[in-house]
């Protein structure tokens, strides 16, 4: 008999999604004809892709998201008991320095960015480096829905879910050679379009670095994301391809990717850079290493009211200890962190 | 109604106008999805402008012909006080959470805190003798015990210099206007000034 034990972080069928949202997507899709129709869909209905989540505006999408949509993996992977953060607070509240400091920087000023025909240089330790165009590094690939909690190192968090595709698989078509060991990404600069790259007192050098040891960048874990609630990347939240590594602190998720490199040696990261003694290369979400700034024991899941704060737990590898925590036997996390 | 009634009486609304409209718009969810942080940034920042405020009052008396200015310095330090208070109350309710158990370690690991409650700390004594009676008492040392409003200064300025994460702009701005402020107390400073 085969008895499958799902991994903690992994909810019943039961236990899902918030029904509200269940049923506009059950709506949404018997309005769409999937129910129906499987995925033999008009595409007249796709012209202007509506999202699957209450209070989410539709997106112009380009052809190959469109396309890419319509034979999506929902729900790929789910959030246990977890309620996913409504679209607008997910949207206003964004880390995103190229475009301004606070919080609601992001959402004024990033709407201007160009993010069509966005190209993505592969190099490195690669067979098949390369400027690809973003829809041609997806070609072979189905959509997929992954329903993920956020933990920012500030102590608040979110549950988001994103349209993407696992990054191990764009990895193993670009073929890594022998000697690579990690992988590198590299965010845009625009000055003409970021403010934040033109303040004359950032500490920052752009462009924002990030990476993951190459096992890291391989765990079906690992997402990129071009998408979210069903629809495209706002640009605040990284457009038009972003990275999301669930059981890592929000800054790892590094936005709007223009350059991935397979590199023998571990890159030096922006936030590694600026200030070492307080964000390591890992940071994996630990609530038994505490950061200078903020207490990393509990979180704010957001929205959080002021009278009814969700002040939570924070969960070891922000709760995806059962999948990642084999990448780092043997490992001394407080060191290592 | 005097002069010095009218602007002690607009002191007093406009200081307290801005904690009930945040509360206000942390209800109708314009303070965006983490309220509490955004309340307790606006109550610190706040309490600072306030104590900027009231160290301006004692310049500003010296070089222009208005002689009031000193007359609402006492209302602006007490606010400034209340902003801090609230400030310290929104870090125990919004971050903490009520986990008193938690204190300790959130003072010996987050140092910027523990500095900021030293500020609070030091201006306590301050708000606590502001009354005629505790001058009357205190006598030569209520000015004396007034002056830790100087090191109130330097501490806020740590306090806030250790948040930053990555933009010093608005930190530069608030410590250049803090050092105008003290080195206009320096002995000769104003005399001269006020010459022009």
């Amino acid at each position: 008999m085969l008895i499958k034990t799902p991994p903690r972080s992994v909810c019943k069928d039961s236990d899902v999604t918030p029904e509200a949202i269940y049923r506009s997507r059950r709506q949404w899709m018997a309005a769409t004809g999937v129910l129906l129709a499987g995925s033999s869909i008009p595409d007249w209905l796709w012209a202007a892709p509506g999202s699957p989540y209450k209070d989410t505006p539709p997106a112009p999408a380009p052809d190959w998201f469109a396309q890419k949509l319509k034979n999506t993996r929902w729900q790929a992977h789910t959030a246990e008991n977890d309620k996913i953060t409504p679209f607008q607070a997910a949207t206003q509240h964004n880390n995103f320095y190229e475009f301004g400091t606070a919080k609601t920087d992001p959402a004024r000023h990033a709407a201007g960015l160009p993010t069509a025909d966005w190209k993505v240089q592969v190099d490195g330790e690669v067979a098949h480096p390369g400027h690809y165009a973003l829809e041609d590094l997806f070609t072979p690939f189905t959509l997929e829905e992954r329903i993920y909690r956020l933990r920012c190192v500030e102590a608040w968090s979110m549950v988001i879910p994103w349209l993407g595709f696992p990054l191990g698989n764009l990895l193993k078509r670009v073929e890594p050679t022998s000697k690579a060991r990690y992988v590198r990404f590299e965010t845009l600069v625009d000055a003409a379009h970021m403010p934040g790259v033109r303040s004359n007192f950032a500490r920052i050098d752009w462009p924002y670095v990030e990476g993951l040891r190459l096992d890291e960048a391989m765990h079906p874990l690992t997402l990129l994301a071009v998408g979210m609630y069903g629809r495209i990347l706002p640009n605040q939240n990284g457009a038009p391809l972003r990275l999301v590594v669930p059981w890592k602190y929000g800054f790892k998720s590094i936005k709007s990717i223009v350059r991935i490199s397979l590199v023998a040696e571990q890159p030096q990261t922006t936030w590694q850079n600026m200030a070492p003694q307080e964000y390591g290369f890992y940071a994996n979400v630990n609530p038994q290493v505490d950061h200078p700034r903020w207490s990393q024991a509990q979180e704010r899941r957001l929205p959080s009211g002021l009278f009814s704060s969700n002040i939570r737990p924070t969960l070891m590898f922000n709760g995806y200890e059962d999948e990642v925590a084999g990448l780092y036997a043997g490992m001394d996390l407080r060191r290592f962190y | 109604m005097s002069p010095l009634w009218f602007g002690r009486i607009l002191v007093f609304l406009a200081a307290l106008l801005p904690p009930c409209l945040w509360l206000y718009q942390a209800q109708a969810g314009e303070l965006g999805p983490d309220p509490g942080k955004a309340i307790l940034v606006r109550l610190g920042e706040g309490a600072w402008i306030l104590l900027l405020l009231t160290l301006s009052l004692t310049p500003l008396q010296r070089l222009t012909p208005w002689r009031l200015w000193g007359r609402i310095r006492r209302q602006l330090g007490l606010w400034s006080f209340t902003y801090a208070s609230l400030h310290l109350l929104a870090y125990v309710l919004f971050i903490l959470g009520l986990a008193w158990e938690r204190l300790p370690t959130e003072l010996a690991k987050h140092p910027y805190i523990l500095v900021g409650a030293m500020a609070w700390l030091l201006l306590t004594p301050l708000a606590l003798t502001s009354n005629t009676f505790s001058m009357a008492r205190l006598g030569k040392y209520w000015k004396f015990l007034h002056r830790l409003i100087y090191p109130v200064v330097g501490l806020v300025l740590l306090h806030m210099l250790w948040i930053v994460r990555s933009d010093w702009g608005t930190w530069f701005i608030y410590a250049g206007i803090a050092v105008t402020l003290l080195s206009l107390r320096l002995p000769g400073v104003l005399s001269r000034l006020s010459r022009f």
